[in-house]
């Protein structure tokens, strides 16, 4: 009956979502007035898990799933959930979970529930309140079925420390065949990516072209930000198309966003609202960004952002 | 091959959005609906297959007659034939219900469907229906080549990408990147003209159910005005920044 979390590591590390995710299953785990089991993959010690309310992990070690495949993962979790008769299976909003959590959800009949940013206002009726129309609204959303799957948007619960300590168990479900096989992975390494961010600075048309991007990966730098752009500069080819944020990009939800000669238009705002503090940049003050932002500095910004960095780094210094 | 392009029909990227009958329903009036960007960027690789490999090109939508401009326009972008099942979308299930009964009815090799839709941001259609049909499976797809019945994808992931191998009857989400931006055509004349004889099918539905209610919708708490600061005192947004926001 327990609640059932998938904490997913990089690297047998766990990821910050994945820690907020169990905090969620804790709170759910008490509602429900039952226990939280995890499931890793290929994750060494994951005796931290306890700090965030897990009861029991269940600990999947097996080379083959070494890379990701989500058919692969959902059977796993499938299994794990079968086995703990888990009624409700908490996953995180990563790329990867969200590939998986669908298949999932048709794997254990269950009703499946994305973006959903706060606790469950009711466990029966089951409701949760999720992000629609791309962070301009909310839905509160009953899932009706016995069992459960919910995606968690990152960085609305948070992430709560427990007093508890898990104890592990070693699990080992069968796989299924494995028909969409990987044949390369190219990933940035030792660069803070968009979906893990703490931090993104993020710029726009107004920085002219391609040859200015210097200084936004040197304030991203001192901040240890992700670098993102608006969706022109990726068109006109300036940035890649993984940095697109925005309505028809990808999603931000970081603590700080910081936007550079970015005009603030609606499809931008709606895909990086969800940020908790915006700063913006910008020569023009009557830019919409600024009824967006809870910070602004109305400035050029080959002038302001080269004072930023420098007392970023003074302020770095005396830390 | 016959392909399937799974076509949402969405408000406009610009528009206001607001409820009605006690924040129950979501407020159409003066809205524009559009395809989905994430389907149109399918579609637009679909009219690739088309041209340059012989594939036939169905686009379907799940919904009521209200739908039937934006599978219009899908028609004029290329596609041959638009296929509508007769009910009211209630969530990604029972979407994916109706959509993978058509799909085996039909026996198409490829699905197309948007990695998520801009209304309802479900991002499980695609994932949902691949299960269904146990067919293979590639999200965030921005590239897609295939030879007979072998595929080859490019998924974006959180910081990269990944190539990967697999096989027809295939299911991609797709998204910007499969095909660029400057690709996307906008309907002329002779194609507006030509999709009004093309037909329009329309289906009856299984009658699958719904999994999940949307109950109530509300919108976020309005936000409090702009802090500025002087161009001149960039120290003072440091200072900000790290003791009110305190998010450095
Ligand atoms: C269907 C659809 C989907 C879309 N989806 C997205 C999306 O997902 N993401 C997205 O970003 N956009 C999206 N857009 C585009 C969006 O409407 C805007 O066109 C775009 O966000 C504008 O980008 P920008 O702010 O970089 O450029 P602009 O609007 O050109 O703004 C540049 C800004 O830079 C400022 N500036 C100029 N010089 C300086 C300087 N020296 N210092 C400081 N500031 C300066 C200007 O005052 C201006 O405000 C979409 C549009 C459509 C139609």
């Amino acid at each position: 009956m327990s609640v059932l979390v998938y904490t997913e590591s990089d690297k047998g590390t766990f990821k910050k979502i994945a820690l907020e995710a169990a905090s969620y299953a804790k709170t759910i785990a008490d509602k429900m007035g039952t226990t939280v089991t995890a499931v890793t993959i290929n994750a060494e010690d994951s005796s931290v898990l306890g700090n965030y309310g897990v009861d029991t992990v269940l600990k999947v070690n097996d080379s083959s799933l070494d890379t990701f495949n989500a058919k692969s993962y959902a059977s796993v979790l499938q299994q794990a959930a079968e086995k703990e008769g888990a009624k409700v299976v908490v996953v995180s909003s990563s790329a990867d979970s969200k590939y998986m959590a669908p298949i999932l959800a048709v794997n254990l009949n269950a009703g499946y529930a994305s973006n959903v940013v706060e606790a469950p206002s009711s466990t029966t009726p089951f409701t949760v309140k999720r992000n629609v129309f791309t962070n301009k609204a909310f839905a509160n959303t009953s899932i009706d079925t016995d069992v459960k799957v919910i995606g968690l948007s990152k960085n609305a619960f948070g992430v709560v420390e427990n007093t508890a300590s898990a104890t592990e168990e070693a699990f080992s479900p069968s796989l299924p065949e494995n028909t969409v096989t990987v044949e390369a992975v190219d990933k940035v390494t030792g660069k803070v990516t968009i979906a893990d961010a703490e931090i993104v600075v993020s710029g726009g048309r107004g920085l002219k072209g391609p040859e200015n991007w210097n200084m936004i990966e040197d304030l991203a730098e001192v901040l240890g930000a992700a670098t993102a752009c608006s969706k022109p500069v990726s068109d006109l080819g300036w940035r890649p198309h993984s940095e697109h944020v925005g309505q028809t990009g990808k999603p931000v939800a970081s603590n700080l966003y910081i936007a550079v000669g970015i005009s603030g238009a609606i499809q931008h705002l709606a895909g990086i609202n969800a940020s908790k503090v915006k700063v913006v940049i910008n020569t023009d003050p009557e830019a919409p960004f600024f009824k967006a932002a809870d910070y602004g500095i109305v400035g050029d910004a080959f002038e302001v952002v080269p004072k930023l960095i420098e007392e970023l780094k003074t302020f770095k210094a005396q830390q | 091959m016959k392909i399937l392009v799974c076509i949402s029909h969405v408000p406009d990227t610009t528009s206001k959005i607001n409820f009605t009958d006690g924040d129950t329903k979501f407020d159409t009036n003066g809205v524009q609906f559009v395809i989905n960007p994430n389907d149109e960027f399918g579609l637009t690789r679909a009219m690739w297959f088309k041209e340059k490999q012989g594939a036939s090109v169905d686009v379907i939508n799940v919904g009521g007659p209200e739908t039937e401009p934006t599978l219009r326009k899908a028609l004029a972008i290329g596609a041959d034939t638009a296929i509508r099942v007769n009910t009211e979308a209630k969530d990604g299930m029972q979407v994916a219900k109706e959509l993978a009964k058509v799909v085996q009815d039909g026996g198409y090799d490829l699905v197309i469907a948007g990695r998520e839709s801009i209304d309802y941001n479900g991002g499980m259609v695609p994932g949902m229906l691949a299960a269904l049909l146990d067919a293979n499976f590639v999200n965030n797809c921005i590239s897609l080549e295939v030879e007979g019945t072998s595929a080859k994808a490019v998924r974006e992931i959180d910081g990269g990408k990944e190539s990967v191998a697999t096989s027809l009857p295939l299911v991609i989400g797709s998204q910007k990147g499969l095909v660029e931006e400057s690709d996307l055509r906008i309907p002329n004349m002779r194609g507006i003209m030509m999709a009004r004889k093309k037909p329009l099918n329309i289906v009856e539905p299984a009658n699958a159910s719904a999994e999940t209610t949307s109950v109530s919708f509300e919108k976020p708490a309005p936000k409090g005005e702009v802090k500025l600061v002087d161009a001149d005192n960039v120290a003072e947004l440091v200072n900000l920044l790290h003791n009110e926001a305190k998010v450095i």
